[in-house]
């Protein structure tokens, strides 16, 4: 028998990541590295007001301008390009992909040019001038719900896009019937109230690749091939074919290496249907690259939503009731999945909480700013946040551990799962042990005397906790309007390699990884044999996509799946060629052989090779190795966690320094801890970077000021102290994995637990709470005395 | 238009371009060295990073005229004889990627540091890649990947 070496089990293990190689040497290859022969760029000429009635157009000079090959404004697009499609089921307004008549936000598109060159097209959409009728600008949400300054869409009275909608406890889930008694009844009982306006400000997504976008179209086969920097090339692929009166077969969409995405990515945007339809319309490949600038306006902001919180309970912390009503400023127009995302704040407000009753309300609200949509989190760091910088602050008022206040409203974690009031089912979860597992990680006790200590040397030091609940592995295809499942495909090749396809397209999760770990393992061949293919609607023959941190739980179990189907068709193979039964076999160290008689076995090669050239063919197969499978959750999954911040705030200048960031997080089962800790970093990195420096910020004109790096402060690598780690393990029942989701974690806790460490630290001056983000500004008044 | 002549990771590249060509377009058009990449348009986050002449640049504030009879380094030229840098290295070992769109603009900017600081501290790190942005990493593990390759050295 030819001894084979032991293969050591892969999942669970800190693999180094295969994608690294090529990236690391600048041989990866991002959207704009595709060049096709006789490509052409595409540039847009963008309105620099933010509410306006286009008057006149003049596109004289660019046309005129040597290497233009055409100009088209928004009217001229409308004749070939349909208006924006959105995949939310909520009435939304006519969007055009180019605006006809009237503008929205500033950076809205109004016309497009054509060019040899970036730097020609460039130029010449500059030299493109509009008049415009100024409008006044709607800027606050507030004021937009009383009409004011003006109505942006007609059919949109105040501007409510939707709403208000009301969830919870007493609600019909339709919404149809609402009874107010028990959630009445909790804040009659309530001994302290606690009322709160708070901000969930509007950030800036920012991949570090902006979008762009290739389009060819091959007129002599009808076909189109799209590139484009996405998270869900199937989607794309969907909506191209869609908008440009195609069949789904005639279009080919790529995602080739994408530079971050971050939920920015999922949307497809005006630009992607603008350079298909001209592609097909002039029948030459075309490139779109967006630039940083045009990023800021062009591509969707996250959050943004007011939330007013009224939280009802005990004196001995036991809270009775929870009130919320969100406003969500929702910006000019719905995008893909706008509407839905403020929801996610609802569907999440149970938190991780056993309280008795609660009561959402959400209106979403138009202005005259770029769209939100998914930014990392979602929907569920708003919630998060509410819910927790509320906890913290009864826990203030009753001069009680915060971390005990969250103890004693936990759900229990023997009554998983757990229906919640807003909806939800909690596929598992025990928060108390994530709680101690935080509390024991920061050194809770001596966290405090650290503080206690600087505040007697006169230093303005806080700490912060959060706990949080998220809602991932999205989902089941009653939540998704695409279909929630995803798809693989795995074939044995015949000499035993494995290829493997995957709906789950990747933009720095390292899924080419994690998922050859997960089949390696479940063949027990070398993790070298197994191939990952991803991104190309060409190759993968079907897919959702990588958002809503679903990537392992949904996209790793159609693989296994897939896996399981083709293991067992070879076993069959392997019977037959062994004179052994299927179900004695075992596959192990790249062979398969009898359980028990390890010589009485065929490596894995020549049972693949067999099962192509099947002489003779074992009764009831069909020859091959290739099969696939479509993974449909059960439910979401529900990961959870504890983050604790220890922040610094200078007492002369008013700057905040993190000083510490515990985070303990529980993802279910982890299949390359070293891939999670990166995807935990990243989440408290950008956690980190709303509360306590990023945000969009409008003038009262509507005009963006934060409208490149220079003025939307990205974090930085000095801006973050080491990040303190630790994980609990609770596997969810919900797919074969056990893996839960992992991606968006790290915003979630962060941002209240950094937050409620500010209240602490500025606690001598009465706080009771801080907008973020933390602006030194807002900080330095503080502490001369005056307001947040 | 005017004539560059740059030598690139060694060799001597000429080509024609507009007088107000970037760098960065002469390196990704020109010569198709598309692994230094564009991450925005005021300088700020450093995806465009090479060396010219033995000094980091952010590669998109040098227009290639400027760059007329220098030597540049970009991170295609970094490996030697198939055997990869330390930075990539360690930016192998320490998961110091995700996306990689960063990554380039990034080793040659630790690569900058460790020559000046072959030794830094983590604050010497943090403070020598502060002109280079990341999304992904919350740069923990950038900064176990330069402290990976200034072991090495």
């Amino acid at each position: 028998m030819a001894t084979s070496p032991v293969l050591p089990k892969l999942v669970g293990t800190r693999v180094k990541r295969r994608e690294d190689p090529r990236l690391i040497q600048g041989k990866g290859t991002y959207v704009d590295d595709v060049k096709i022969v006789g490509m052409q760029y595409v540039a847009f000429k963008r309105s620099d007001v933010a509410h306006g009635r286009i008057l006149s157009i003049d596109t004289k000079a660019a046309e005129a301008m040597e290497g233009v090959e055409a100009v088209f404004t928004g009217k001229q697009i409308a004749e070939f390009v349909k208006p924006m499609p959105i995949g939310t089921p909520f009435p939304s307004p006519e969007h055009r992909v180019v605006a006809t008549d009237v503008v929205r936000f500033g950076g809205e598109a109004v016309a497009v040019v054509v060019a040899k060159d970036r730097y020609v097209a460039r130029d010449a959409a500059d030299a493109i001038t509009v008049q415009y009728e100024t409008l006044p600008a709607v800027v606050d949400p507030e004021a937009a719900l009383a009409g004011k300054p003006t109505v942006i869409h007609e059919k949109f009275a105040n501007n409510v896009a939707i709403g208000p909608i009301p969830g919870g406890t007493g609600v019909a889930p339709d919404g149809s019937k609402v009874d107010d008694s028990a959630i009445d009844a909790a804040f009659k009982k309530a001994e302290i109230v606690i009322s709160q306006r708070m901000l969930n400000q509007r950030l800036a997504p920012s991949a570090m690749e902006p979008r762009g976008v290739v389009a060819h179209y091959e007129a002599g086969k009808g076909t189109m091939t799209i590139w484009s920097s996405t998270q869900n090339p199937h989607i794309l692929r969907t909506f191209i074919a869609m908008m440009n009166g195609m069949g789904e077969n005639e279009v080919r969409a790529i995602a080739p290496e994408v530079g971050g995405g971050f939920g920015a990515k999922i949307n497809i945007y005006a630009e992607e249907y603008v350079v298909a339809g001209l592609s097909k319309r002039l029948e030459m490949p075309l490139k779109w690259i967006e630039d940083r600038s045009e990023a800021f306006v062009a591509t969707i902001h996250g959050r943004d939503i007011l939330g007013y919180v009224d939280l009802a309970a005990k004196r001995d912390g036991t809270v009775l009731g929870l009130k919320l009503r969100l406003i969500a400023d929702i910006g000019a127009y719905n995008m893909l999945l706008t509407a839905a995302i403020p929801t996610l704040t609802m569907l999440m407000a149970n938190a991780t909480y056993a309280f008795p009753a609660i009561r959402v309300t959400l209106t979403e609200v138009f202005t005259n700013k770029t769209p939100t949509d998914a930014y990392r989190g979602a929907g569920r760091p708003e919630a998060t946040y509410f819910v927790e910088r509320a906890m913290d602050m009864l826990a203030k008022e009753l001069k009680m551990d915060p971390a005990e206040v969250r103890r004693k409203n936990f759900i229990p974690k023997d009554q998983f799962p757990f229906q919640t009031h807003m909806g939800a089912v909690y596929d598992s979860g025990d928060y108390e042990k994530a709680l101690d597992k935080a509390l024991e990680t920061a050194n809770w006790a001596q966290l405090k005397q650290e503080r206690d200590k600087a505040r007697a040397e006169g230093r303005l030091m806080g700490i912060g906790l959060s706990m949080y609940v998220e809602v991932c592995g999205i989902g089941p295809s009653a939540s998704l309007p695409t279909g929630g499942w995803e798809h693989a495909q795995v074939t044995i090749e015949r000499d035993g390699r494995i290829t493997a396809m995957t709906g789950a397209s990747p933009h720095g999760q390292g899924n080419e990884t994690t998922f050859a770990q997960m089949l390696a393992d479940q063949f027990s061949v070398p993790f070298e044999h197994v191939t990952i293919l991803h991104g190309d609607t060409g190759v993968v023959k079907q897919g959702i996509g990588t958002f809503g941190s679903r990537s392992q739980a949904v996209g790793g179990a159609a693989l296994n799946l897939a896996g399981g189907k083709v293991k067992t068709k070879m076993a069959k193979f392997a019977a037959a060629l062994l004179e052994a039964h299927e179900d004695d076999l075992v596959f192990e160290d790249g062979r398969i052989s009898v359980k028990g008689a390890p010589a009485k076995g065929k490596s894995f090669a020549e049972v693949a090779s067999y099962a192509y050239i099947p002489v003779p063919l074992p009764p009831g197969l069909e020859p091959g190795l290739s099969e696939e499978a479509f993974f449909e959750p059960s439910n979401n999954t529900y990961p959870f966690g504890c983050h604790i911040a220890l922040l610094e705030i200078d007492r002369q200048t008013g700057e905040p320094h993190l000083r510490r960031l515990v985070a303990v997080d529980d993802a279910g089962n982890l299949i390359n801890p070293l891939i999670v800790e990166g995807q935990i970093h990243g989440g408290l990195a950008q956690g980190i970077g709303q509360a306590m420096i990023e945000e969009v910020v409008y003038g009262e004109d509507g005009q963006l000021l934060t409208g490149s790096f220079m003025d939307y402060a990205m974090p930085r690598a000095i801006d973050f102290p080491r990040f303190e780690l630790g994980n609990t393990v609770t596997p969810t029942p919900v797919n074969p994995l056990g893996a839960k989701g992992c991606g968006e974690a790290g915003t979630l806790g962060s941002t209240p637990a950094i937050v409620s460490a500010a209240v602490d630290a500025l606690s001598e001056f009465g706080v009771k709470h801080i907008d973020m983000m933390l602006r030194p500004e807002k900080l330095w008044r503080i502490i001369q005395g005056g307001q947040a | 238009m005017a004539k560059v002549s740059v030598t690139v990771n060694g060799k001597v590249r000429t080509a024609d371009v507009e007088p107000r060509t970037l760098l960065v377009h002469f390196l990704r058009e020109s010569l198709n060295l598309t692994g230094t990449h564009v991450g925005c348009d005021t300088s700020q986050c450093g995806a465009c990073t090479v060396f010219v002449d033995g000094r980091s640049a952010k590669s998109c504030t040098i227009f290639a005229v400027q760059a007329d009879g220098s030597s540049v380094t970009t991170i295609e030229g970094l490996a030697k004889d198939g055997q990869l840098h330390p930075l990539q290295e360690g930016f192998w070992e320490e998961h110091g990627l995700q996306c990689g769109y960063c990554t380039p603009g990034m080793i040659m900017s630790a690569a900058n540091l460790l020559n000046d600081t072959p030794k830094p501290t983590e604050t010497q790190i943090r403070e020598g890649i502060s002109g280079n942005f990341c999304r992904c990493t919350g740069y923990q593990h950038i900064v176990n990947a330069i402290q990976f390759a200034a072991g090495k050295r």
